[in-house]
């Protein structure tokens, strides 16, 4: 059932839901207007900003600088935020903002088992299936499993470590920059990153597939 | 709160989904509510760990048949109504009822894209655990919110990282105030957790608050 809710269908499916919710938003919105508790252009503003200015881009040029500098990735392994806030690529990324590092015996895999907590400032807001049950349920006992439904095998000597964002504290993967991209600029590095690599379910693009 | 929502171990929930080229928002309700919601988040009235715990005392079965989206907004009925900012009978009625009470802050569009926190806070007492250190953490069962999960319970593990002073969820959440602690990233072994089947190589860490932790 939660599957089933969880997941994106069409409309034809939830048709009744999707009316139900659609008057209590309207209902809530109207009443916070009307009390004077919100603002309707600050409410247009934070849509915009999720819409088209936050997103794993941000995660992506990170991750691209880290794979670049060795002393920006030595700073953003030390204490993300600070790092973070160096490059100004976001007007200024909250605290407790910890970058944790791939490795070729290592691969890290972030979750939130309690709700769904993610670092939406520099990789916008969650996907549906890192707010689903079976990844809050799986991740912490079946990462193997879990990587499977994403097409993802790692090699039987990488062990596996979960991140539980049970406080907060939020985290990224700084992914393994790909064999091949020897010489590659930052721009170009960072269309290799995908969100699933910086969530750890699943890993960079290999260059022969953006070349 | 042992509820629903402290879903990590639980079996029976199938594959995971991905969803190509997933949208930010999959309808128009999510988009206004997603900005509602953070915008009450941000008159201070209440705090994100008020708003997690009212989405747990969501009835089990409510809270599993509902989109995370449909949570945030039921458990927001909750706030307004347990704060006193809007009554069931205005959202009934779609209008407000009554005036408005006066608040802290308001979100204006100048003061997005928001910027959380910071949740770290001056320490009332230095820390009882360093990194190394081998710790067991509490079998508690609160009935309020807790942010030390079910599957992490009375398990020993290693402190690795010492995160600073932080607002701690279980009081703060119960109007109990913010009552900082130190907050410590521990980790487990994959088997003290699951056993003996457990995935050999794996380790998972929580973020663990200073009172849920004794020395191992």
């Amino acid at each position: 059932m939660e599957q089933k809710h969880e997941h994106h269908h069409d409309h034809d499916e939830h048709g009744s839901e999707l009316s139900e919710m659609q008057l209590r938003v309207r209902a809530l919105e109207t009443v916070l207007i009307e009390k004077g508790y919100v603002d309707p252009e600050a409410l247009d503003a934070v849509i915009e900003a999720y819409e088209t200015k936050v997103g794993p881009h941000i995660g992506a040029r990170i991750v691209a600088k880290a794979w670049s500098d060795l002393s920006f990735k030595r700073a953003l392994l030390d204490d993300g935020t600070k790092a973070v806030r160096s490059l100004g690529v976001i007007n200024r990324v909250s605290d407790h903002l910890i970058a944790v590092e791939n490795t070729p015996k290592l691969h890290n895999m972030i979750v939130c088992t309690l709700c769904s907590c993610y670092p939406w400032e520099v990789l916008g807001l969650p996907p549906v299936w890192y707010k689903s049950a079976p990844y809050r349920s799986r991740a912490v006992n079946d990462p193997r499993g879990v990587l499977s439904d994403f097409g993802v095998m790692l090699p039987a000597d990488t062990a596996i470590r979960v991140w539980d964002s049970t406080a907060e504290t939020r985290f990224i993967v700084l992914p393994m920059r790909p064999n091949g991209t020897e010489g590659w600029s930052e721009e170009k590095l960072a269309g290799l990153v995908t969100r699933d690599s910086m969530i750890g379910s699943g890993l960079p693009k290999q260059p022969s597939k953006v070349a | 709160m042992d509820g629903v929502h402290d879903m990590g171990g639980m079996h029976g929930f199938g594959k995971v989904e991905p969803e190509p080229n997933e949208p930010v928002f999959h309808d128009d309700w999510e988009r206004r509510l997603h900005a509602l919601h953070r915008a009450m988040n941000s008159t201070g009235v209440w705090v994100i760990d008020h708003a997690r715990f009212a989405r747990e005392q969501l009835p089990p079965a409510v809270y599993l048949a509902s989109t995370y989206y449909k949570r945030w907004e039921l458990g927001m009925e909750k706030l307004l109504a347990d704060f006193g900012l809007v009554g069931p009978d205005e959202l009934a009625a779609g209008h407000a009822l009554r005036p408005g009470k006066a608040l802290k802050r308001k979100l204006t569009a100048a003061d997005v894209p928001i910027t959380r926190g910071p949740f770290s806070r001056p320490p009332q007492a230095p820390a009882r655990f360093k990194p190394g250190d081998r710790v067991r953490t509490k079998n508690i069962h609160p009935t309020t919110h807790t942010r030390l999960p079910r599957y992490a319970r009375n398990r020993i593990g290693v402190i690795e990282v010492v995160r600073g002073c932080h607002v701690f969820p279980d009081t703060v959440a119960i109007g109990k105030g913010e009552d900082p602690q130190w907050l410590y990233t521990v980790l487990f072994d994959g088997r003290e957790l699951w056993g003996e089947n457990a995935e050999p190589s794996l380790k998972v860490s929580i973020e663990a608050f200073e009172p849920y932790l004794e020395p191992a």
